[in-house]
């Protein structure tokens, strides 16, 4: 129980020193709330964190970016809709897929074609 | 004969003084300004990042990278398509390794993804080499990004980050951040060399570094780089 609860504060400090980094370069605060997006992203690549996990940690962070004022970063709704689709639940999906659309024009050609081959009848 | 000492004596200072001249230039202007007239007029909103090739012997590496390129690139002010759905679309269309989906036509990638750029990166350095005295996890990666549109190459470029670079005291804020995270890392033994990836990525793709990235529309700082030098 120990070690993962450590791994995921090298992760978050990790990213804390980047936005600081960041910030040293730049002078501007962060566009974007980042919560555990990229920490849940290597865990789905890793199979190191299982979906109702990671989809458990980036809803709490869609909250915490509401009570931010900021935005989530692109993709994080979509890896949302990903971790649904694990679950098989096609219905959520579809609706993360939709909000990535929403939030981000630049994904449209992209989200309308994965959203036709979901429809194909099989 | 004395004067024929003091002009040799002279032409030694005179090379001296040349010599230490080119070298202080030298540190000056170590880079050649990057031609950024492709990418400015380019100007892409959308980059897809391809999962990278893999030259490393750590088969881990290709993931490592892949879900930390996100926040540079974000946070310069472009869409990042999300790296795991597009992961799986290609897994989805047969093609499972990196070397494969770098293969895809441009063309193809433009009309599946809708994509303005692409990125290509190749990991060439990811791993920890131990010895008696200390150990050092290294990260060293290339990126290259591409229009999709008229398939220009727009930009490139490398970065590597170390474990080691704290160590030998030479100061400044950034070496402090690594040394910090990199004795965290010690620790708690998970893999040494992922957050080293994401120092090497950040320094990779995150716009306003020398010959970097430039900013995407999505920065505030969008075109008030990359103009032509004085």
């Amino acid at each position: 129980m120990k070690r993962p609860c450590c791994k995921k504060t090298v992760v978050q400090l990790s990213i804390v020193a980047l936005l600081l980094l960041a910030g040293c370069a730049t002078k501007t605060e962060p566009l974007y709330y980042w919560g555990d997006y990229q920490p849940q992203v290597y865990g789905y690549f890793t199979k190191d964190t299982g979906p109702e996990e990671q989809i458990a940690s980036l809803e709490a962070g869609l909250e915490q970016a509401r009570a931010s004022g900021k935005s989530v970063p692109p993709g994080y709704l979509a890896h949302l809709g990903v971790l649904y689709a694990q679950g098989e639940h096609q219905d959520q999906m579809l609706k993360y897929f939709q909000a990535e659309k929403k939030q981000y024009p630049e994904s449209t050609a992209y989200i309308d074609f994965l959203s036709r081959k979901f429809k194909q009848p099989e | 004969m004395r004067l024929g000492t003091f002009y040799a004596r002279l032409a030694k200072t005179c090379c001296a003084a040349t010599l230490a001249a080119v070298l202080l230039t030298g540190c000056a202007t170590q880079r050649q300004p990057y031609d950024y007239t492709a990418f400015r007029q380019s100007h892409p909103a959308s980059i897809l990042v391809l999962p990278p090739l893999n030259n490393s012997p750590d088969v881990g590496a290709t993931y490592s990278m892949l879900s930390q390129v996100t926040l540079p690139l974000a946070e310069s002010g472009y869409y990042v398509f999300p790296v795991s759905l597009v992961d799986e679309t290609f897994r989805q269309n047969g093609l499972h390794n990196p070397a494969e989906m770098h293969d895809v036509k441009p063309e193809k990638l433009r009309e599946i993804f809708g994509a303005d750029s692409v990125l290509y990166i190749t990991v060439t350095q990811y791993g920890t080499s131990y010895s008696v005295i200390s150990s050092e996890s290294r990260v060293t990666a290339e990126a290259r990004l591409v229009d999709l549109r008229s398939g220009q190459a727009l930009w490139s470029g490398t970065a590597t980050a170390s474990s080691a670079e704290g160590r030998n005291n030479s100061g400044g804020l950034v070496s402090l951040l690594v040394q910090s995270i990199v004795s965290q890392i010690v620790e708690s033994a998970t893999n040494q060399s992922h957050p080293i990836a994401g120092i090497t990525s950040y320094r990779l793709l995150a716009a306003g570094m020398p010959n970097g990235m430039l900013y995407g529309p999505r920065s505030p700082k969008y075109k008030t780089d990359g103009s032509a030098l004085p």
